[in-house]
Formats: C-alpha cells, sequence, structure tokens
C-alpha cells in the first residue's frame, strides 16, 4: 500500500517504476475515505486537482526530485490559489476564503512535484494544544480516538500517523507540530524562526510563528526541509543563511558528540513513563558514542508565561484584519461600520481566538505595555541566554516534548490555563528561536506514543537531524502504527 | 510627589493588574472590537483573571538592565530594492473575496459615520 510508505521508499519506487504518483495519490484517498471520518485528519479534499496533477507527472516520467510525485497534507492556513483555507474558523469559513495566490512554501513544493491532497485540521487560528477549537471538530489521536491529536497541527500529525498521506506541512509557533507529533507518534520539525517562509501563511504571533514539516522519519524531514527552506524575498524575516544538504548530514555518526539533559524539565506531576521512556534514551546515545550530561536552563519555567504575553499580544494585532471586508463572514443591517466590525468579529471568532485578543488588547493597552509586553521580551533575553550558555558545553539538548502523552477530549474544556500548560516545555525554544523536533521514543503502558525533543543552536537544523536519525537508526519505534 | 519607583508599584500590584472586573472585560472587547453577551463577560472575567495570574508569575523574575529581544536571529534592517515587480495576483481576483459589493473596483461598506 503505497500511502504506507516514506517518501524515500517511495521516490524508490517511483524512480524505478514499481509504482506510479498516481496510484500514491489514489492509497492516499482510498485511506482518508476509509478512516478519517473517525480521524478527523483532513477539512477539504482536494482529490480531484490532485489526481489530475499525479497524472500529469506520471505522464512526464521525471522522478529526479525526491518529492516528484509524493501526495501531502497542508495544514488549513496554508494559502492555496484556487482552494479554500479557511484556518478552521468560522470567519473565513462562512463564505469560504479562496486565496488568488500561493504561499511560498506550497509553491516550493509544487515546484519540486509535491502533489497537495487537502488542507489538514487545525485549531481556529493555530491556537490550541488539541485541535478542539477548530470549527469542523475535534482531529482525534490514531492511536486511541477517544484521544486528543495535539495541537495545533493535529491533523497534520494524525493524517502522518493515519497514513493519510506520505508527510504533512504544519506551522510550530508554541510547540504546534511536535508536540501533536509526539502524541501521534510520528516525527515533527520545528525550524530556527526565519529559516523557512511565513509568506502566505496565516500569521498567529510574527515574531514566533515558525513553518515546518511532520514525517514518517527524519529522512524524510530532511528532503521537505531541503525544499523549503531558504531566504524569500516576500518574507523579510528569512535570513540570507545557506541551505545545506540535511539528507547528507545524516551519516549515523554521532560519536564524540556532547548532549545536555536539562534537569527543569523533569518536573513533578509528569508521566512516569514519559520520564522513564525520555531518559532511557541516554543509553541509546551512550551506545551510539555520545555523551549526555546534566545541564541547567534556569529560566524554563517563565517561558510559558512569557509565550503567553507575547503570543496574545500579537494575535491582538494580527486578528485586527479579520474585520468582514476583504475577506470572510459577513453580517447584514449593522449600523455603522464600527458596529459591522464588532457583529463580524464576535460572530466568527471562537472562544479561544478571542480570549487571547483580550488578553493581547489588555496587555498592550495604556499603562500595561511595560509591566507585560516589555518584561515579557526581557525575559525573552534571559531565555534565549541559557540556550546560549548551555550550546557553550554541549552539541544539543535532549528533553521531553510533553509532560504526559495523548490527554481525553474535553479533559481541559473549561480550563484554559491547564490547557496553556501542555506548552511547558515547548516555550523556551520558540523564545531562543532555535531548531527544535519531536522523534517517538517509547509507548505508555496505555499503548500511547512518546516523544523525545531534539534541540539545537540557531540555524542547526543538519546536528539536530544528524542526532535524531541516529536514534531513529537504532530504535524501532518509529515503525510501529495505529490499528484503525 | 510619587517617585518612578511608586507608580511602577503600583501599577505591579497584583490586586490592580490580576482581577478583572466585568466592566474591565466589556472595556477590552470595545478596544478589541468585540460584543460580549452577559454571560460571556461573566465567564470571560474569571477565565482572564485566571490567565493573567499566571502570566503574572513574571513580575518576579528581575530583569533590571537586561535589554528586550524582539528579533531573535539578530536581523535588522532588511532592505529590498523599492522596484516594481510583476504579480499574477489581479485586483479582481483580490476584491472576489470580499463577501461586501464591490462598486467601480471599490468595497462598499456600511457608513462609517453611523
Amino acid at each position: 500500500m503505497g500511502n504506507t510508505l516514506t517518501i524515500a521508499q517511495a521516490h524508490d519506487k517511483l524512480r524505478t517504476k514499481q509504482c506510479s504518483s498516481s496510484e500514491l495519490v489514489q492509497a492516499c484517498i482510498d485511506r482518508i475515505e476509509s478512516v478519517d471520518p473517525t480521524v478527523n485528519a483532513v477539512v477539504y479534499k482536494n482529490f480531484e486537482r490532485a489526481l489530475n496533477e499525479a497524472k500529469k507527472i506520471d505522464s512526464a516520467g521525471d522522478f529526479s526530485h525526491p518529492l516528484a510525485g509524493i501526495p501531502y497534507l497542508t495544514k488549513d492556513v496554508y494559502c492555496e490559489k484556487g482552494i479554500p483555507t479557511t484556518a478552521c474558523s468560522n470567519i473565513l469559513r462562512a463564505k469560504d476564503y479562496v486565496p488568488p495566490f500561493d504561499s511560498t512554501t506550497t509553491a516550493r513544493l509544487k515546484a519540486s512535484g509535491a502533489i497537495s491532497i487537502g488542507k489538514s485540521n487545525t485549531d481556529e487560528f493555530t491556537m490550541g494544544a488539541s485541535t478542539e477549537t477548530s470549527c469542523y471538530g475535534t482531529t482525534r489521536c490514531p492511536w486511541d480516538t477517544s484521544r486528543v491529536a495535539g495541537g495545533s497541527s493535529g491533523g497534520s500529525a494524525a493524517g502522518v500517523a493515519a497514513d493519510e498521506c506520505l508527510f504533512a506541512l504544519g506551522t510550530d509557533t508554541g510547540g504546534s507540530i511536535r508536540q501533536p507529533a509526539s502524541f501521534c507518534g510520528c516525527t515533527g520539525l520545528r525550524v530556527t524562526y526565519g529559516r523557512t517562509s511565513r509568506y502566505g501563511v496565516m500569521s498567529m504571533a510574527s515574531s514566533l510563528d515558525t513553518i515546518g514539516p511532520l514525517c514518517k522519519s527524519i529522512e524524510d524531514i530532511a528532503i521537505v526541509l531541503g525544499a523549503i527552506a531558504g531566504k524569500d524575498p516576500l518574507d523579510a524575516t528569512t535570513a540570507d543563511v545557506p541551505v545545506p544538504d540535511y539528507r547528507a548530514a545524516l551519516t549515523g555518526n554521532i560519536k564524540g558528540m556532547k548532549l545536555g539533559l536539562p534537569k527543569e524539565y523533569f518536573i513533578d506531576g509528569m508521566h512516569a513513563e514519559t520520564e522513564a521512556a525520555v531518559r532511557a534514551t541516554t543509553e541509546v546515545f551512550e551506545s551510539l558514542g555520545a555523551t549526555v550530561e546534566e545541564i541547567s536552563l534556569p529560566h524554563t519555567a517563565y517561558a510559558t508565561p512569557t509565550y503567553y504575553i507575547i503570543c496574545p499580544s500579537e494575535v491582538s494585532s494580527n486578528m485586527a484584519r479579520f474585520d468582514g471586508i476583504r475577506y470572510g463572514h459577513t453580517v447584514e443591517n449593522a449600523e455603522n461600520l464600527v458596529e459591522y466590525y464588532k457583529d463580524v468579529r464576535s460572530d466568527g471568532f471562537g472562544p479561544e481566538v478571542k480570549r487571547r485578543i483580550m488578553i493581547g488588547t489588555y496587555a498592550l493597552s495604556a499603562g500595561y505595555f511595560d509591566a507585560y509586553y516589555r518584561q515579557a521580551q526581557k525575559v525573552r533575553t534571559l531565555i534565549l541566554q541559557d540556550f546560549t550558555t548551555a550550546f557553550k558545553s554541549v552539541d544539543a539538548i535532549i528533553a521531553p516534548v510533553a509532560p504526559n502523552p495523548a490527554f481525553t477530549v474535553g479533559a481541559h474544556e473549561n480550563d484554559p490555563v491547564a490547557m496553556y500548560l501542555e506548552d511547558i516545555f515547548l516555550d523556551s525554544q520558540v523564545m531562543a528561536g532555535i531548531p527544535a523536533l519531536s522523534v517517538p521514543c517509547g509507548f505508555s503502558k496505555e499503548h500511547l506514543p512518546i516523544g523525545l525533543q531534539i534541540m539545537g543552536p540557531q540555524w542547526q537544523e543538519e546536528n539536530v537531524l544528524k542526532i535524531a536519525h541516529a536514534y531513529e537508526q537504532a530504535t524501532t519505534w518509529h515503525t510501529a502504527k495505529p490499528s484503525l | 510627589m510619587f517617585s518612578l519607583t511608586c507608580v511602577g508599584e503600583l501599577l505591579y500590584s497584583r490586586s490592580d493588574m490580576a482581577t478583572l472586573s466585568h466592566d474591565d472585560v466589556r472595556h477590552i472587547a470595545k478596544l478589541a472590537r468585540l460584543t460580549l453577551s452577559d454571560e460571556e463577560v461573566e465567564k470571560y472575567a474569571k477565565e482572564l483573571t485566571s490567565i493573567l495570574a499566571y502570566i503574572d508569575t513574571l513580575q518576579e523574575v528581575d530583569t533590571e538592565g537586561v535589554e528586550p529581544t524582539a528579533q531573535v536571529t539578530g536581523l535588522t534592517n532588511s532592505f529590498r530594492e523599492d522596484s516594481i515587480a510583476p504579480s499574477d495576483i489581479t485586483p479582481e481576483a483580490l476584491l472576489e473575496c470580499s463577501p461586501l459589493p464591490v462598486v467601480e473596483n471599490q468595497i462598499q461598506t456600511p457608513s462609517a459615520h453611523g
């Protein structure tokens, strides 16, 4: 079944004519039709167009690029020309927003021959840690459908884990790629801020947003990253840093590398099996010739409160554009323009979006800016300094992704702070702008996946991928599949 | 006369910062161009208060002499040439996205003057 393959495996089959792109696309479509009524990972099906593209690629027969003819899912915040893109929000769903342009990332993937087969579910405007705030309903964890897939890229992670696609695109502002990857048992990379272009991807918090891949293997992450990374004139925050051959870095040799295990990431109340699985990775790394030492990142506990000032502040600014004028939801009989704005926004935005807009509006309002936003930006500097200091003595840092495996749907329904605490191991990297990924490292007794987080200094995706790849080659966790 | 420090302390006092009344919530909603029902005001007053209490933990961090970080990779002044580049997005395609009537390539909105 072509849909279960990794990108690298599928590429080999395409190149040697053992299968066609049309067969791969059809296998993913069949899988989506069969399991997605349960998983709810896909919110828009782009099947007809995908099959047409596959046919064209098959008849051209050029499979020199490793992504040529490979079907993927895109999180519902990436604009694709002519394809409804709604951020899983009623404010863009009532009259489906159909962008007249492509995001840089989907354009780059298209140029490499990859085929977009649909839009994947997300928390509304990526605000959440469980994909429960989507206007299309909750995505379910493929390993236990009474549980969440994580979020906000829950549809992308579940889609990859359930073999509904070969890979998927997500966004990571405060852990939204790594946490669902961990909950669903796939791999996911948050890149250095500015490594990939944000152009054409709906913004949540512009100084924190990154876009990146979710895949079935580290090698696949390297393939996709190589195709999407690099400077983009349309996104001034992308940096002119050379894009290396990430795949070539995957030598399996990590002998002599120094890894740090931060003591602040093992806290009271975390899931015992998560702690055990992450600590057990030490032995694997040591058997590969790396050393693991305990380190300290003293400002770790402040990362999440910092995030929940900076993020909502930038949310309140970014969400201002949704006013019912240029796109989206509309209402009738508004008395005047201000009432129109209010009616459109109150009707179209869900509770978590409203919550963040209000927190941000408050934090940025007269008299509070220094106490909140400015103070958060200063603490951000301290968190960044923690990492700068640590990376003087270690090459990379290993830690848990989340304090627990996937939680039950509805568990944090009436407690927004409890939902925010799902991010506690994921926000420091965001504040420091460093790359970090999630790779499967075990299962709980209930057979729920557990993820290992590996982080490195800014722009060193190569090393992070090399370490993750060596770990993956030495273990079998990433090969396990959920039964659906 | 208050010194700057005294004003700062007033501003930072928890009772002032971390508890939002119903009127506070209505005021914030007005600034954010949102209309809330009475039930929503009730709900958000509680929720926003608990969120503010949580993020208020940042006040205990000593940031004396620490510079704020806005651009984390150190990029400054990312300039480009001020030149006209071709785009395949037409004004008509952009206007097509609007849910409001389009008149002579302009979007007709409700009156700004009431």
